[in-house]
C-alpha cells in the first residue's frame, strides 16, 4: 500500500465517521442531561429517508438536512415528554420508538426507493486544502464533515469548559443539587434532549445524501448504525472527545477490514467485518479496569509514587454514566 | 445578617407542619433548632432556604421583608443551606463542583477561581486539593467544601441541617471551630439538630420545635433536662449504666488477621462472652468495619481462627454463622438491611423459616401486628419500609431478629435517630443481652460507646487497642486514642 492510498483511505475514514459523530455527540449530550434516547437506530433511518425524500422533491440539500434534524428533534421530543413529563421508562419508550421509526422509514420510503438524488458536494477549504498530506486528509471533503470536526470540539468545550456545560453535567449527575444551584432541571433536560435528537437526525441525511447516497429501503445498510452509535456513546464515557475517538476507531477498523481482506485470504471476510465489535468491547473493559478489585489490590501494594500515578491514570480513564441517567426529577 | 421569621404557617395536606412560628435571630449568633424527627425543623428550614413557600407569614432579612422563590434565589439574598448529605457532584473535580452554579460569563476563569478557592480554604484552615475529585473526600470534607462554596457565593446566613450525623469526632471539632469563627465575623448560623450535646457545645441560643409548634427557647447556658423535656413533652433519661454479668465464651477470635484494599489488621485475639456488649470505636475506615464483618463471616480472615460456641467457623459462610445465631445489622438500613418496596408484613414473612412455597398472609399479618406493637413501630403492617422514619426502620430491623440469638453485630445502631429512639433501641438490645446474647457494635458517638458497652476496642489505622473497661474510660481518653494519641508502643508493631 503506498502512502497515497493510505491518505485517501484515512480521508475516507474521516468522511465515513462524520454521521457517526453527529449521532454519538447528539446522544452524549442527551444522556449527559439524564435522558437516554434509545430510539437512535430508527431515528437515523427515518431521517435518512425523510431527508432524502425532501431533498429529491425540492432539489434542496439544505432542506433535506433540516428535515433530518427536524425528524430527530421530533422523535426526541416524544422521548422527552414521556420520560420527563410523564415519568415513563426511557428504555421502554425508546425501544418502541426505535422499532416504529425504522419500520415507518421503510414503509414511507417506498416511493423514493432507488431514485437518483442530489449529493452533498465536496468543498475544498481554500489554502488549507493545498497543504501536502494534511490537505487531502482533512480539508478536501464536504461541509458536513468539517462541521463534524467542529461539533466534537464545540461539544467538548461546552460540556467541560463552560458554565452551562457544567450545569449540563450537574442535571444528569445529581438534579437535586443542580436545582439548588439554580437550574431549571426539566426545562434543560427538554432542551438538551431535543438538541441531541436534532444532531442524531442530521446523521440520517448525511448518509442518504452523501456517505451512502440514495435510499434503498431495507438494503440501505443503515440498520444497526444507531445501536453502534449507542455503544460508542457508552464507550466514550459520555465525553465528546472520547466518543469521537470511538467513532473514528470504529470507522478505521471497518476500513482496515476492507483493505486487509486481500492480503489475508485465509481469514474469512466475516471475521474482519465483525472484528470492530469485540475490539470495542475489549477497549471498554480496559477503560474501566480501575474498578476491578484485583487492580485495587495490586495498586495498594505498589510504592507510593507509582501508585499515585496509576491511580490518577485509571481515574482519568474511568467513565461512569451520569448518576441520574433515566431518573425523573421532581423538585421536592 | 439578622434573620426574622414572623408567624410562619405551612400545611402539607392536613398536617400542620409549621404552626405560627416566630423566630428572631440576631446577626453573629449561632441559633440551635432542636426537635425530634418530624417536629417541623426541616420544613421551617426549607421555607427559609426557598425550597418551599410558606402558606402565610413573613421572612425579614436585615429588617427588610423578602420573598425567597427558590434555593438559588435564597443564596442570591445571602441565605445558604448545607444539607445533611452535601448536595454536590461526586464524580466531578472539586474546582468544577465549586464553579457549578456560580454566576458569571460563559467561560469561567478557572485560574482566578482556583486562587479564590485556595485563599478561602486557607482562611478557614481546610486543606482540599481543588484538582482532585469530590468522591475522594469524606463527608466532613464535602461539608467543608460546601461551606466554602456558600461563603464564596456571598452567604451571610448559613443553615446547617444535621451536619454532625455522618462525620468523625475530630471533623466535628473542626466544623464547630469554623462555625464559631463565622459567627464572630457577624454571619448568622442556624444549626438544626436533634443532638442535644452538639447544640449545647456550639449554640448561643436554641429553640425547640415539637409537632410543628415552637415550644420554647433558651439561651446559653442551657439546661439540658429542660430542653429534653421540651422536645419530648416528658422527662427522658439515659438511665444508669448496666453492666452485664458475662457468661460463657460465645465468640472467640484467635490471632485473626484481616486484609482489605486499604488496610491490614494483624493478629487479633478476643473472647466475647454471653451477655456482653463490645463497642468498636475509631475514625471511619480504621478497621472496625472489616472486623465486624469478619465476626459475621462476611469477610474472610487471611490468618487465624474464629470460634463460635466452641465450633470452628473459620472460612465458613455468612449463612453458617447465621445458623449459629449470628445476626448482622448494617449501617445502610435501607440498602443492606431492609428491602425497599416490601411492607413490614412481607419482611416478617421473609425473615421466618420458610414453610412451603405459598405465603401465609394471615399468619404474616398477625406476626406483623404483634411485632409492631412490641417494638413500638410507628407504621401499619402494610407500610412499606421506606415510608418509615429512620428510627422506625431501625426498630423494624431489630424486630426482624429471630430467636435463638447468640451474637448481634450492629453498625451505627442509632445513627440519625432522636434520643427517644436511641433509648428505646438500646433497651431492646439490652433485653437480648439478658437473654444471653452478646452484642458487638460500631459507633462514632463516643457517649453511646461508653454508655452502652462493657468493653471497648479502639481502632486506629489498622491498629487495635486492648479491650478497655468502658466504666473506667472517659470520653476524653477515648477521643485521644481515636485520634492516635496515647497508644502503647508494643501494639504499634
Amino acid at each position: 500500500m503506498d502512502s497515497n492510498t493510505i491518505i485517501i483511505g484515512l480521508a475516507g475514514v474521516l468522511v465515513a465517521a462524520a454521521p457517526l459523530l453527529f449521532a454519538v455527540i447528539g446522544e452524549t449530550i442527551s444522556e449527559r442531561a439524564g435522558v437516554t434516547n434509545l430510539s437512535m437506530n430508527g431515528t437515523i433511518l427515518l431521517s435518512a429517508m425523510g431527508g432524502f425524500a425532501v431533498a429529491v422533491s425540492t432539489d434542496s440539500i439544505l432542506l433535506g438536512f433540516l428535515t433530518g434534524a427536524g425528524i430527530g428533534a421530533a422523535v426526541a421530543l416524544i422521548v422527552a415528554v414521556s420520560s420527563i413529563t410523564l415519568k415513563q421508562s426511557q428504555v421502554a419508550v425508546g425501544f418502541v420508538l426505535a422499532l416504529v421509526t425504522r419500520d415507518l422509514s421503510y414503509f414511507l420510503g417506498n416511493p423514493f426507493m432507488g431514485l437518483e438524488g442530489p449529493r452533498l458536494p465536496a468543498w475544498n477549504i481554500p489554502l488549507l486544502a493545498d497543504i501536502p498530506v494534511l490537505g487531502p486528509l482533512l480539508f478536501q471533503h464536504d461541509l458536513m464533515t468539517y462541521l463534524s470536526y467542529l461539533l466534537v470540539f464545540l461539544a467538548w468545550l461546552w460540556v467541560f469548559r463552560t458554565r452551562p456545560g457544567l450545569m449540563l453535567q450537574g442535571i444528569g449527575e445529581r438534579p437535586a443539587a443542580a436545582f439548588v444551584r439554580g437550574a431549571n432541571v426539566n426545562l434543560l433536560r427538554y432542551a438538551y434532549t431535543v438538541l441531541g435528537g436534532a444532531l442524531v437526525g442530521l446523521a440520517g441525511p448525511l448518509y442518504s445524501l452523501s456517505v451512502k447516497a440514495g435510499w434503498k429501503g431495507t438494503i440501505s445498510g443503515l440498520d444497526g448504525i444507531g445501536w453502534i452509535a449507542l455503544s460508542i456513546t457508552i464507550f466514550g464515557g459520555w465525553n465528546p472527545a472520547r466518543a469521537a475517538f470511538g467513532a473514528y476507531l470504529f470507522a478505521l477498523l471497518q476500513w482496515l477490514g476492507l483493505v486487509l481482506q486481500p492480503s489475508m485470504p485465509g481469514v474469512p471476510s466475516q471475521v474482519l467485518q465483525v472484528a470492530p465489535f469485540p475490539l470495542m468491547i475489549l477497549t471498554l473493559l480496559l477503560v474501566n479496569i480501575g474498578d476491578a478489585e484485583w487492580v485495587e489490590r495490586t495498586l495498594a501494594a505498589m510504592p507510593e509514587g507509582t501508585r499515585r500515578f496509576f491511580t490518577k491514570l485509571l481515574r482519568a480513564m474511568r467513565a461512569s454514566p451520569p448518576a441520574a441517567l433515566g431518573v425523573p426529577f421532581e423538585s421536592d | 445578617m439578622k434573620v426574622e421569621l414572623h408567624s410562619i404557617h405551612k400545611y402539607f395536606g392536613k398536617v400542620h407542619a409549621n404552626d405560627n412560628i416566630t423566630l428572631d435571630i440576631p446577626a453573629g449568633t449561632i441559633q440551635g433548632i432542636l426537635g425530634e424527627n418530624g417536629a417541623g425543623k426541616s420544613t421551617l428550614m426549607k421555607v427559609l432556604s426557598g425550597f418551599i413557600q410558606a402558606d402565610s407569614g413573613e421572612i425579614l432579612l436585615d429588617g427588610k421583608p423578602v420573598i425567597i422563590h427558590s434555593p438559588a434565589d435564597a443564596i442570591k439574598q445571602g441565605v445558604g443551606m448545607l444539607h445533611q448529605d452535601p448536595l454536590d457532584f461526586p464524580p466531578m473535580r472539586i474546582i468544577d463542583n465549586f464553579i457549578l452554579g456560580a454566576p458569571g460569563g460563559l467561560f469561567p476563569n478557572r485560574a482566578a477561581i482556583t486562587r479564590d478557592f485556595k485563599a478561602l480554604a486557607q482562611e478557614y484552615d481546610f486543606s482540599i486539593d481543588p484538582e482532585s475529585y469530590v468522591d475522594a473526600l469524606t463527608v466532613g470534607e464535602r461539608q467543608q467544601l460546601e461551606i466554602l462554596r456558600l461563603l464564596w457565593l456571598g452567604a451571610r446566613v448559613l443553615i446547617l441541617d444535621e451536619p454532625t450525623t455522618g462525620i468523625s469526632a475530630s471533623q466535628k471539632q473542626k466544623l464547630f471551630a469554623t462555625l464559631r469563627k463565622l459567627a464572630e465575623q457577624g454571619k448568622t448560623m442556624i444549626f438544626v439538630s436533634h443532638k442535644l450535646e452538639d447544640v449545647e457545645a456550639l449554640c448561643h441560643q436554641a429553640v425547640v420545635l415539637r409537632q410543628g409548634k415552637l415550644i420554647g427557647e433558651m439561651k446559653k447556658p442551657f439546661d439540658p433536662k429542660k430542653l429534653v423535656g421540651m422536645m419530648f413533652d416528658k422527662e427522658v433519661s439515659l438511665g444508669a449504666r448496666q453492666s452485664a454479668k458475662p457468661g460463657e465464651v460465645l465468640l472467640s477470635m484467635q490471632h485473626v488477621s484481616l486484609e482489605d484494599v486499604r488496610l491490614k489488621l494483624k493478629d487479633l485475639s478476643l473472647d466475647v462472652h454471653a451477655g456482653e456488649v463490645i463497642g468498636l470505636s475509631g475514625m471511619e475506615g480504621s478497621g472496625q468495619g472489616p472486623f465486624l464483618r469478619a465476626c459475621a463471616g462476611l469477610t474472610r480472615p487471611v490468618a487465624g481462627h474464629v470460634k463460635l460456641k466452641g465450633h470452628d467457623m473459620t472460612g465458613k459462610s455468612y449463612h453458617a454463622y447465621k445458623h449459629q445465631g449470628v445476626e448482622f445489622l448494617p449501617a445502610a438500613r435501607l440498602e443492606e438491611g431492609l428491602v425497599p418496596g416490601l411492607s413490614l408484613t412481607e419482611h416478617f414473612i421473609l425473615a421466618e423459616e420458610p414453610k412451603g412455597v405459598f405465603i401465609d398472609r394471615e399468619y404474616g399479618g398477625k406476626l406483623a401486628a404483634e411485632r409492631i406493637q412490641s417494638f413500638n413501630i410507628k407504621g401499619t403492617p402494610l407500610s412499606t419500609v421506606e415510608s418509615l422514619s429512620g428510627g422506625n426502620q431501625q426498630r423494624a430491623l431489630l424486630s426482624l431478629l429471630n430467636d435463638p440469638l447468640s451474637l448481634v453485630l450492629i453498625e451505627h445502631p442509632t445513627r440519625g435517630l432522636d434520643i427517644e429512639s436511641v433509648i428505646y433501641i438500646w433497651s431492646k438490645l439490652k433485653e437480648r443481652c439478658k437473654q444471653g446474647a452478646a452484642i458487638i457494635f460500631i459507633s462514632s458517638d463516643l457517649e453511646e460507646i461508653l454508655q452502652y458497652s462493657d468493653r471497648v476496642l479502639v481502632f486506629f489505622s489498622g491498629k487495635v487497642s486492648e479491650p478497655l473497661d468502658a466504666a473506667q474510660t472517659t470520653v476524653e481518653q477515648l477521643g485521644q486514642l481515636i485520634g492516635g494519641k496515647g497508644w502503647p508502643e508494643k501494639k504499634a508493631a
